[in-house]
């Protein structure tokens, strides 16, 4: 009974916190959904489903975050996973610390001004000028969804690597060994061992990026150029730009909806592709 | 006892191994013939498991010749030889049950057998190692005990030329390890597949092996059934590795054509029988003699004792431990010092047990002397 209550006190802060910081704003999201916009802008009480009706008016944004998030994910990940894979794995010891921060360091500037940078990488005077000097004319890449998906990669890599490296790393080389030895060439031994046992970290990077690529805004604002909209944009819009609070509430509403659908879905498939128990005991 | 590389399984031609500064394996030649079951012994870091990894393909020598089967092996992969490994800790694949594990070498082979092969197989390997019916358990609700056979299981389906044991017991607990030592002897005759064990525990290498394989620093001093090495070791360093023994160190005064004649560094004089020696001495050579704790009789009366090439001294027991069918006496005598002495418990019928404190004899036959080179 002591430790029971020690363990709720315990807990107390973290439930507070919660219970304030997320779940009350859900209600009052949800709430405000189905109310109506102020006559200058804001919040009046009522109960209609109007605004959920109204959803279509932003269904490219509702697409392009569809799209671009799943794409950003995956481009992540393969790009990520072979990344990842030598640091764990191939990489001599020392050179791996200066890899790992060289992919730590970039964070230490704020994300926005190294967005700011790619404005400039991907515009006019960027890429296409290089790709003009060998010859190939008339390539665009600034707001267009390639740069948002190219800003993307660039901002969530390290997150998709970390978790797959921490997998990797902790993969125990005999069995890769013990693979060979049964017969399996090295490109076997990695479909057969390495990569389903790196599924956990997979599943974790990839949930991660795609959770926050959902509510992304920065990247398609500033690579995007207004002409390709994400969800967060357009609650951007909604909140501070025409102050439709009520309309706003509801694409936040179908947006934390979707993304609990997609969650919940992926995490099924995850749970029944592996039946990996972490604490698996080698010895 | 040269085999010809052409009818040995495994064969090290002059294999060095060197890590750097470090030297793993220095200069191995050693024939392993079809059939046999050969251990490695030797201290940790000596390079057991280095000469063990070459064979399995993990490690390649610097210099020298590996031949498996009477073809030179050097740099061929590990999954392109015929051998199978039997890792320290298992390094069974956790995202896979048992039976899938154990079908894991047949799944790689091209073609890959028909699965009703495949199954019928896996049954038969689990019931080998006495697993029967365990084909859907997961790895990690096996014990060590089990686990272990399961390895066994997952190596042996493959019928391989040469199975490879690096410390296959060490990490179950005495007991266990006793019944495993006995199961693996019993699997090896019935299969007939070449067993290499790598060990640091030389009551394991001496009970299962018919071979012992002795190395010290990389390098291999002896070879040869146990009962070879424990009667007749190259050196001191081999026969203190091997069992037990009391030894004094002297210089050769005379040698004959029967006996050699020893000064021992404590005023001794000793006359040992020149046939039981591996080496020939010369007159001032340095040696070292070795007389088995077993080899000592003791008794209260000197006229007891049998044969009158025997030397005799007294001394006073110091110590005695009760094993069983053995009392271990520690013995002190003012001139060699300790002695230690396994009497077996039959021949004290006629005499109740020495008592501590107690002077009595101690003898042993010329042939009982080893004479031996320092190392
Ligand atoms: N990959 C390596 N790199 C550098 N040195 C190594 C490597 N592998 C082994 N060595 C060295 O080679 C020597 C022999 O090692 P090995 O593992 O063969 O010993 P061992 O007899 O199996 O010892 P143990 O009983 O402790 O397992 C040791 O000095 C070891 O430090
Ligand atoms: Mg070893």
């Amino acid at each position: 009974m002591k430790s029971s209550l020690v363990h709720r006190l315990l807990l107390l802060p973290a439930t507070m916190w919660l219970l304030v910081m997320l779940v009350l704003p859900l209600l009052v999201v949800i709430i405000f959904s189905f109310g109506d916009r102020g006559p200058a802008g804001g919040y009046v009480p009522g109960f209609s489903l109007d605004q959920y009706a109204n959803l279509p008016a932003r269904f490219t944004a509702f697409k392009n975050t569809m799209i671009l998030a799943p794409a950003g994910t995956l481009a992540a990940l393969l790009i990520a996973y072979p990344l990842a894979y030598y640091l764990a794995v191939k990489a001599n010891p020392n050179i791996k610390t200066v890899l790992l921060v060289m992919i730590i360091v970039p964070f230490w500037t704020s994300i926005l001004i190294r967005t700011y940078a790619w404005i400039y990488i991907l515009g006019g005077q960027g890429i296409p000028k290089m790709l003009e000097f060998f010859g190939v004319e008339g390539v665009r890449l600034i707001n267009t969804p390639y740069s948002v998906l190219i800003g993307i990669i660039y901002g969530y890599l390290p997150l998709m690597v970390f978790p797959i490296y921490v997998s990797l790393e902790k993969l125990d080389k005999r069995l890769l060994e013990a693979s060979q030895d049964l017969g399996a060439s090295p490109i076997r031994t990695f479909r057969n061992v390495t990569l389903p046992l790196s599924i956990p970290g997979i599943a974790t990077g990839c949930m991660l990026v795609f959770i926050l690529l959902m509510g992304e805004f920065l990247i398609p604002a500033l690579l995007g150029g207004g002409k390709v909209f994400f969800i967060g944009n357009a609650l951007v819009d909604l909140f501070l730009q025409s102050r439709n609070w009520a309309y706003g509430s509801a694409v936040a509403t179908t947006l934390v909806i979707v993304m609990l659908l997609t969650v919940s879905i992926y995490m099924k498939l995850m749970m029944r592709g592996s039946n990996i128990r972490e604490e698996v005991s080698l010895l | 006892m040269r085999v010809s590389s052409k009818d040995s399984v495994v064969s090290f031609q002059n294999v060095w191994k060197r890590y750097g500064e470090v030297i793993a394996a220095s200069n191995l030649n050693l024939d392993v013939q079809s059939g046999e079951f050969l251990s490695f012994l030797g201290p940790s870091g000596c390079g057991k498991t280095t000469t063990l990894r070459m064979i399995a393909g993990f490690d390649q020598p610097s210099e020298g010749d590996v031949i498996l089967k009477g073809k030179r092996v050097n740099g061929v992969p590990a999954f392109k030889r015929p051998v199978n490994m039997v890792f320290q800790h298992y390094a069974l694949f956790p995202h896979l049950n048992v039976a899938d594990n154990v079908a894991y070498g047949l799944k790689q082979r091209s073609p890959r057998p028909p699965s009703k092969e495949i199954e019928s197989r896996v049954s038969e390997s689990l019931e080998l190692v006495q697993l029967a019916g365990y084909q859907n358990r997961r790895i990690w609700e096996m014990s060590g005990g089990q686990q272990q056979r399961v390895a066994l299981a997952r190596a042996l389906i493959n019928k391989p030329e040469v199975l490879l044991l690096d410390e296959p017991l060490a990490a179950l607990d005495r007991k266990l390890r006793r019944e495993m030592q006995i199961e693996l002897q019993n699997l090896q005759r019935n299969v007939g597949i070449t067993f290499i064990l790598v060990t640091h525990d030389q009551e394991e290498a001496l009970s299962m092996s018919d071979r012992v394989c002795i190395m010290r620093e990389g390098e291999i001093i002896q070879v040869g059934s146990p009962r070879e090495l424990y009667d007749n070791p190259l050196n001191r360093y081999i026969a203190d590795f091997i069992g037990k023994s009391n030894f004094f160190d002297g210089v050769v005064q005379k040698s004959s054509a029967n006996d050699l004649e020893i000064r021992l560094n404590n005023g001794a004089q000793i006359v040992a029988a020149n046939s039981r020696q591996h080496n020939t001495y010369a007159s001032a050579a340095p040696v070292t003699i070795s007389i088995r704790p077993e080899q000592l009789m003791l008794s209260r009366r000197v006229s007891q004792l049998p044969d009158e090439k025997a030397i005799v001294i007294n001394a006073a027991v110091r110590n005695r431990i009760f094993l069983g069918e053995h009392t271990e006496y520690l013995l002190y005598n003012e001139q060699f010092g300790e002695f230690l002495a396994l009497s077996p418990r039959q021949n004290e019928i006629g005499e109740p047990p020495f008592e501590v404190n107690e002077d009595i004899h101690i003898s042993w036959n010329q042939e009982a002397t080893l004479v031996l080179n320092h190392d």
